[in-house]
């Protein structure tokens, strides 16, 4: 433990052992990757394998991802696992606006990423025409092996802050949008709109 | 095919199994009539949209159609089955429904309904069940199309 | 109000005449119809409720919404309730989110790929989906007879081993669903044996495309019965576990006791089979009734229920894993050595180290594989018993390489059927337990 003499004399540079110093954008992006919260979107067959990561034998919660959150507000991470029809095309959307930002996505499978083996009428070739997707996991179905390497993928790019930059950049995304709303007025909650 | 009669109907064999050839007429009496001899659970109810392949095999007294509308029934009783095949035409694509004999075609029938067009009469609900509620045509008909994507693959010639 | 009402409509995810309407807009015979006249009343009575004005409800009930995003349904099913306070008085299932053409891509596959196609219905079991295309493949081959015996029986192995890892998903799903969660972490971890089993055997863990026309696409691996008696080993203390854990233990039996009653008639009526069917009392299961492959030829039983409701569906399915394990065993000890498929040069493949040598073997492969076998003119329809219930198969050909109309009956998107039958006046709550005990997988119902 460092004595500090004389701090005007000295400085900062008397002290010792006794902090930790860093920037605030290190410190929140390494809590953000290391503690990030799934929102449930399992749809098909890919479901079982994000649930099978979940549970004893993969353990996601080693990474701080064992909680999924049924209710969009509370998560940050959607990671739509299975084919999305034509008639759940809305309803992604829907579920993607209302979650908080900073949010990602994860496309989990083929299905998700491109269509899949299933290029037909039913079946929205590739998820990134709704959503923005950060991370693409290849696999029909993606062993959790697969699905862990694209999950350490996105937290690596999430610590790195590349992701924000690169929304930054184009303006789509992880930016957080303030609309300032006057006092004593009332403004009627709009869901599925931007 | 060697045919007998059941019914007033012709009785035909396909792989060992019973089928039925029934007429639209006469399709809800025969029904009827087949819930008596046993065949208590309708296992599935399902369409054929014979558009492409006209000549298929039938017995000499049934005038083909463009749609078949396909009956599978199960008897618990002596372990057997028995499939109805009822000619439906184009221009009349409409069949009477089985759901007051049988309330577990409710879904069956607005699967039909939903992919081929078909509709069926006194279905007390009959909207679509499979692809949303302001999709377009009938998409197990064999005029429309897959809906296929061309996929680009790297270095492919085209 | 109007304009957030309109706002969410033109959201996108508004289905129209597919959602439940209100009672206002309804008339008697409708309502009475959703409430479940049909199967209570007689035709005549019925009849004559159509000409009655319906009444228009004292505003006390509600109708909501649960899903197609939520975490308590087995997939995206989504379900409308009308509920007076806490009592579901009617119910609707809106299904159609996870609809993927399969039939329709049945269509422009060969025999020989569709089980790759046919083997996502079904994701819990997908063993059995295989199972059921390519035997009815094979009855329009006219090839049935011809399978060898090591395939017949390394087919029902793999299904067995299938029905087990279904169920123990059942386990853990309808354990998390009524709050035990414990449950879901075991039942999980039961699983992963068995998928390690399949990995072994089959090179995947899900969707395998294992069970093809003409037998089984390779053989068993060396040591697979140390393996298989590792995981019976294994499984039967867990299963008394399970027992303790749940079936004895009072909250879940009240949980369950009583709750999601279906009578026979009505589960007959309905379609309904597989344990929903044997809930009730009926003993029906095809691998006794109606055999196929050689379960004529193996011991087991067909557990059945007495009172229909949700306790007796998770015990029938508990009692099912240690059947399949007695109809493992068994096999166990009579596999009997031979081919693994059928050697018939114009439906299997030679196998790949021939096609070196022979230009024959080589042809054979690429016409297999490229243009695909092709299958004499006609219609069957084939079926076996899923964990879920009946499940069959209808293919018309017209004598191509591809089938002209594939269709699958699938045991869930009948069984969906009966959920508001069993739903009606019971708690929201209950609905949940309902729903989990008809263990529904929406890949199957929505194809």
């Amino acid at each position: 433990m460092g004595l500090v003499r004389n701090v005007m004399d000295d400085g900062l540079g008397g002290l010792e052992h006794n902090f930790l110093t860093g920037r605030i954008e290190d410190v929140v992006k390494w809590s953000r990757s290391r503690s990030s919260w799934g929102a449930t979107f399992g749809l098909a067959c890919c479901a079982i394998e994000m649930m099978a990561t979940g549970t004893a034998h993969y353990d996601l919660a080693r990474f701080g991802m064992e909680v999924f959150r049924a209710s969009p507000r509370q998560a940050d991470i959607m990671i739509v696992a299975g084919r999305v029809s034509q008639k759940m095309a809305p309803v992604l959307r829907q579920v993607y606006d209302q979650m908080m930002e900073p949010k990602w996505v994860i496309s989990m499978g083929v299905c998700a990423s491109s269509g899949g083996m299933f290029n037909n009428y039913a079946i929205v070739q590739g998820v990134d025409q709704i959503v923005p997707v950060d991370v693409y996991a290849p696999g029909c179905p993606p062993t959790p092996e697969t699905l862990i390497h694209a999950i350490e993928t996105l937290h690596q790019l999430i610590e790195d802050g590349e992701i924000m930059s690169r929304r930054k950049a184009t303006g789509a995304g992880a930016n957080v949008h303030i609309q300032e709303i006057a006092a004593g007025t009332f403004t009627p909650v709009v869901l599925g709109k931007r | 095919m060697t045919t007998d009669v059941l019914h007033e109907c012709v009785l035909g064999d396909s792989h060992g199994q019973q089928v039925l050839f029934v007429p639209k007429d006469r399709y809800i009496a025969t029904l009827r009539k087949l819930i008596d001899d046993s065949y208590t659970m309708c296992v599935d109810l399902t369409a054929v949209d014979f558009l492409t392949h006209p000549g298929r095999t039938l017995p000499e007294a049934i005038a083909p159609e463009r749609f078949e509308i396909v009956v599978n029934l199960l008897s618990m009783r002596d372990r057997t089955r028995m499939r109805l095949r009822t000619q439906v035409s184009e221009a009349d694509a409409s069949i009477d429904s089985a759901f007051d004999l049988y309330p577990g075609t409710e879904a069956m029938e607005r699967e039909v309904f939903d992919m081929f067009g078909i509709t069926f009469n006194g279905h007390p609900d009959l909207t679509r069940i499979l692809m949303p509620e302001d999709w377009d045509g009938h998409p197990l008909r064999k005029d429309y199309s897959q809906g296929r994507i061309p996929v680009q693959f790297k270095g492919s010639a085209s | 109000m109007s304009d957030l009402l309109s706002t969410v409509v033109s959201a996108g995810t508004f289905e129209g005449n597919q959602e439940l309407r209100s009672r206002s807009e309804l008339t008697a015979k409708e309502v009475m119809r959703e409430v479940g006249a049909v199967l209570r009343m007689s035709e005549a009575d019925v009849a004559l409720l159509a000409e009655v004005e319906a009444d228009p409800g004292e505003d006390q009930t509600m109708i909501i919404n649960m899903g197609p995003q939520h975490p308590s349904t087995h997939g995206v099913l989504r379900l409308m309730l009308e509920l007076k306070g806490e009592t579901v008085l009617r119910c609707k299932p809106i299904i159609g989110y996870l609809h993927t053409g399969m039939e329709k891509t049945g269509e422009s596959l060969t025999f020989m790929q569709g089980g790759t196609n046919v083997t996502r219905m079904d994701y819990a079991s997908p063993l059995n989906n295989e199972l059921v295309f390519s035997m009815a493949t094979e009855k329009l081959l006219g090839i049935d007879g011809d399978i060898p015996e090591r395939a017949v029986w390394m087919r029902m192995l793999l299904s067995e081993m299938n029905r087990m890892s279904s169920h123990l998903l059942f386990m853990a799903s309808n354990g998390m669903d009524i709050g035990a969660v414990s449950m879901m972490l075991y039942g999980w971890r039961e699983r992963e044996e068995v998928l390690r089993f399949f990995q072994k055997v089959t090179g995947l863990r899900m969707n395998h495309n294992f069970i093809r026309p003409g037998g089984v696409a390779a053989d068993l691996p060396a040591g697979w019965r140390d393996d298989v008696l590792e995981i019976l080993e294994m499984l039967g203390p867990r299963l008394e576990e399970y027992d303790t854990l749940m079936t004895g233990q009072p909250i879940w039996r009240e949980r369950l006791q009583g709750v999601g009653v279906i009578t026979r008639d009505e589960a007959i009526a309905l379609g309904a089979t597989g344990p929903i069917l044997r809930s009730t009392g009926l003993a029906w299961d095809l691998r006794r009734d109606m055999p196929y492959l050689h379960y004529n030829e193996v011991e087991f039983d067909v557990i059945v229920g007495s009172y229909g409701d949700a306790f007796d569906r998770y015990a029938i399915r508990l009692a099912e894993i240690r059947e399949s394990m007695r109809i493992v065993r068994q096999i166990l000890d009579k596999m009997p050595g031979g081919d693994y498929r059928i050697q018939n040069k114009k439906v299997t493949p030679p196998p790949r180290a021939r096609i070196d040598e022979s230009m024959e073997a080589l042809i054979h492969h690429f016409k297999i594989f490229t243009e695909g076998f092709k299958v004499p003119e006609g219609e069957v329809y084939v079926a076996i018993e899923s964990p879920r219930g009946e499940i069959g198969c209808y293919i018309a050909s017209d004598g191509s390489a591809t089938p002209y109309r594939m269709h699958v009956r699938a045991p869930s998107f009948v069984n969906v059927q009966a959920l508001p039958h069993m739903m009606r006046g019971g708690l929201v709550a209950d609905a949940v337990a309902v729903i989990s005990s008809v263990d529904p997988v929406l890949g199957e119902v929505d194809r």
